[in-house]
């Protein structure tokens, strides 16, 4: 069948510049460019290219240049070219069209609606360059009160601190050097050096990373102690080992960029070391399914909590992870009565290492008023303190996490940008297997592109870069310790919204 | 001038101030003289907008009754508290606040006070019941606001110097061990009489110079707790939270400090073992009541008179002894205008709290 298809990329090669190194030919994971020996040309497929500048970043004489395709279909606010696109794949395969990473539709942002406050006269900005400056967050369960008992009755009215002693025992808690995580990836979905790079940078800036549902690989229970291990709908790579070594234990019920279905691990890619990982065999495919088939209902989720906790003997908090949906307030507050230790939100602006475009794009809501409104519903509830909040979906900069802290999140998950300060160009790619970045692959040709060296340190650097801007930020704001920031709406204005999302954000608008 | 009305009531008035704390330990009643004096003598940190004075020891007639001082901003405000009053409380005695009318304090609110006892079935909570009635006035009785609700103590306060104040509420005339004067300098409102300074429930009275930064999460915390903000100022705050500490989760004083003005994290590890564990825990749990920005405060009930700053301290605050008393102060010299032979003085460390507690009976 002829495709209709046309490039959505145009290659230009300035063949003043070419020096026929030939880098671009092996490094374009998709093919495009060819080296024609006998003409001493390189050729380059517009059909194959997917824009994620690989080539062009390695080019050492930068002699090419990728541009849109500028095709003029005929305007039509509802034939768009994308809508055409779309058909026409669909109309030549027959099949659910899949996608990578968080959502390129224009839902709203609604973090570039929200302004933050500063201090000005009536009390003094504090500068973190000279100044303590504390973001350090602890993720677990808080009692509504400290209990303490006192020795000797007599000395209550002169005693000193030391003479009263603690009799609240809390629930583990966790603690966080910056109230930023690495979002759930699993080994699989993205490869083994992606993975220690992520591993090893929580370790060195002392927060958490996520196993996604993909197992714990051999070489990183080392690092478990920085792991949040993820027991999903598959059940892949849990067991005894893996549960003891973690941190954190994440039920994942669902994910911003696909709530509602599953997940599916072709067997192409379920290579030896995958297979080991995830205990199915090598060359099968790895299906989550949609559900957790013991989890129909509240009751059941619970069971599954102290099931986990039993199992850990109560040594690690256990977290809950939904997709942002209609009624994610009512959720979670069933979550956190029926154990959850932290909740996580995933919001539909959410990433993906594959999903069907017509949910990521169309199923969920954004993570700022699911947020807000859980917040809301716990506080109603006179819950918050029994969880910690994460935040997720879409988060690019200190200013969207300093605003979600705000809101009433304890801590932030970042995948995407992480994968950005690792290489990734967002093609969007990630489903075909063959990132050239060497992130979403595993093919060990690409995957060696990663150095986990230089991703860890790329990733360290995004962490402090952004910590040091949320202190800035903080400081401004006259605050300084994280915990004065949570959850305290009133130092945030919304700008360009309707009545009712800031009813729902519980901000005021800008000049009131 | 009416109380504002926020939704979210997460709205907040700003102010600065000056603060004026004197205690005899001894329980021995004094007039308000000097009080008055030292805080007249820091007027240039007040603006007119608000002054006031807590004063404890003040009816050992009436030592077992709640008093209750009710400002009423209009005359139809009356009745329907006092019938809800009377529905719920014995009321021992009626009376209208004696007051000198003066040029200088226009537009007072009707001022009453009640000596009130609770039914004998309500004694062994008597002091929730209070907090809830007093909270049902402030948010449910238009006009009405109970401003004063301890047993043998009182708070006067307005909008005006504080010169101006404690002579329209004639406080030469009254005798307590403890006093609290406060002059404010409140920054976007027109101050109203309620917004004035002490802030009081049941026996705890704050005054307080400063802003927190922190108040947006202080205040939802606080309500998540039960607390209904009905003034929307810092100091009301603080008062909450010194109740739901010290009272409620019977947290003693120094513990409490350490909430609301909590040590760095790296302090507390470098700290003892034992002392690591319980201030990592206090911090874990009341996080949200930390009190973030710049204050200086004095929280006061029948007992004890605590001095605190902000864990930075970015406000001032001084204190000194003589004898038996113990001065609290925003400058040391209104100390020294009052006592010009301190035994002893010194500003208060960051974040570590003044305590000096009644030793005789009150």
């Amino acid at each position: 069948m002829k495709s209709y298809l046309l490039p959505e990329f145009v290659i230009e090669r300035d063949d003043e510049k070419c020096i026929r190194c030939e880098v671009c030919v092996r490094q374009c994971a998709f093919e495009v460019h060819t080296y024609d020996e006998e003409d001493d040309i390189i050729v380059s497929d517009n059909f194959k290219c997917v824009g994620c500048h690989r080539c062009l970043t390695l080019c050492p004489t930068q002699a090419i240049t990728v541009k849109e395709n500028p095709l003029h279909f005929k305007e039509n606010f509802n034939w768009t070219a994308l809508v055409q696109r779309d058909i026409y794949k669909q109309a030549e395969t027959g099949g659910v069209l899949l996608t990578g990473m968080g959502s390129d539709k224009a839902y709203p942002i609604y973090w570039d609606h929200i302004l933050l406050d500063a201090s000005q006269v009536t009390n003094p900005s504090i500068d973190p360059l000279r100044e303590p400056m504390e973001i350090r967050t602890y993720l677990g369960r808080k009692p509504d009160k400290v209990q303490l008992t006192v020795p000797n009755l007599q000395k209550r009215e002169k005693s000193s601190t030391m003479d009263y002693q603690l009799s609240t025992k809390l629930s583990p808690q966790l603690k966080l050097e910056t109230p930023i995580l690495f979002s759930a990836m699993s080994y699989g979905s993205i490869s083994l050096n992606a993975c220690k790079s992520l591993a090893r940078a929580a370790t060195e800036v002392d927060t958490l990373y996520n196993t996604g549902e993909g197992g714990l690989h051999p070489e990183l229970y080392k690092y478990g102690k920085n792991t949040i291990v993820q027991v999903a709908s598959g059940r892949f790579g849990v067991h005894k080992e893996y549960l003891d070594v973690a941190a954190v234990i994440e039920i994942k019920i669902g994910q911003g960029a696909k709530p509602g279905i599953g997940g599916h691990l072709p067997g192409e890619k379920v290579s030896e070391e995958i297979s080991k990982t995830r205990m199915i065999p090598a060359g099968t495919d790895a299906l989550s399914p949609a559900p957790h088939h013991d989890i129909y209902s509240i009751e059941d989720l619970r069971q599954l909590i102290y099931a986990l906790k039993e199992a850990t003997n109560y040594t690690k908090p256990v977290a809950v992870k939904i997709a942002a949906v209609h009624n994610s307030a009512a959720i979670a507050s069933g979550m956190v009565r029926a154990g959850a230790d932290i909740i996580a939100l995933d919001g539909v602006r959410g990433g993906t290492g594959a999903a069907p475009t017509v949910i990521r794009d169309n199923v969920g809501i954004p993570i700022e008023l699911a947020l807000a409104a859980v917040d809301s519903r716990l506080r109603e509830e006179g819950i918050r303190n029994q969880a910690s909040i994460l935040a997720a979906g879409g988060f690019r900069n200190s200013s969207d996490i300093i605003k979600a802290i705000a809101l009433g999140a304890d801590a932030v998950y970042i995948g995407t940008a992480a994968l950005v300060a690792m290489g990734c160009h967002v093609c969007q790619k990630c489903y075909t297997g063959k990132c050239p970045w060497g992130i979403t692959t595993q093919d060990p040709y690409l995957t060696k592109r990663l150095n986990p060296d230089i991703g860890t340190r790329r990733l360290v650097n995004l962490l402090k870069a952004w910590s040091l801007e949320i202190k800035e930020m903080l400081g401004g704001m006259g605050i300084n310790a994280i915990e004065s920031l949570r959850g305290n709406r009133l130092r945030l204005r919304g700008v360009g919204l309707t009545d009712t999302e800031l009813k729902i954000l519980g901000i005021k608008p800008a000049g009131e | 001038m009416l109380k504002l009305e926020t939704t979210l009531r997460d709205d907040k008035i700003f102010d600065s101030c000056s603060v004026f704390g004197m205690m005899n330990k001894a329980g021995k009643r004094f007039s308000g003289q000097d009080v008055i004096k030292a805080t007249v003598n820091m007027q240039e940190r007040t603006n007119g907008l608000g002054g006031g004075f807590a004063v404890y020891g003040l009816y050992p007639q009436f030592r077992d009754n709640f008093a209750l001082h009710i400002m009423y901003l209009i005359k139809d405000a009356i009745s329907p508290v006092e019938e809800f009053l009377k529905s719920n409380f014995k009321v021992i005695l009626k009376e209208e606040i004696p007051t000198k009318p003066l040029s200088s304090i226009t537009n007072p609110p009707l001022l009453w006070r009640y000596f009130l006892d609770v039914a004998e079935d309500k004694k062994d909570k008597e002091e929730d019941y209070v907090v809830e009635k007093v909270m049902t006035i402030n948010t449910g009785f238009k006009g009405a606001f109970v401003f004063s609700s301890g047993k043998n103590m009182g708070v006067f306060k307005g909008v005006g110097l504080p010169k101006d104040i404690a002579k329209f509420f004639c406080l030469e005339n009254y005798q307590g061990y403890l006093w609290l004067g406060h002059g404010r300098f409140p920054t976007n409102t027109p101050g109203w009489w309620g917004g004035a300074h002490p802030f009081n429930i049941l026996d705890w009275s704050v005054i307080h110079n400063g802003e927190l930064s922190s108040y947006g999460i202080n205040v939802r915390c606080l309500t998540s707790y039960g607390y209904q903000s009905t003034l929307q100022t810092d100091t009301e705050v603080i008062a909450y939270a010194a109740d739901l500490l010290m009272r409620k989760h019977k947290l003693p004083i120094e513990l409490a400090a350490y909430v609301l003005a909590a040590p760095l994290w790296d302090e507390i590890e470098r700290s003892n073992p034992a002392k690591r564990a319980l201030l990592r825990t206090l911090r874990q749990v009341y996080g949200s009541l930390l009190l973030n920005g710049p204050f200086s405060v004095i929280i006061a009930n029948r007992k004890v008179m605590i001095g605190l700053t902000d864990r930075i301290k970015l406000r001032p605050l001084t204190a000194g002894v003589k004898g038996e008393t113990v001065y609290l102060s925003s400058e040391e010299s209104a100390i020294h205008l009052v006592c010009n032979d301190l035994e002893k003085s010194w500003t208060l460390e960051a974040g570590k709290p003044v305590v000096a507690r009644l030793e005789g009976k009150s």
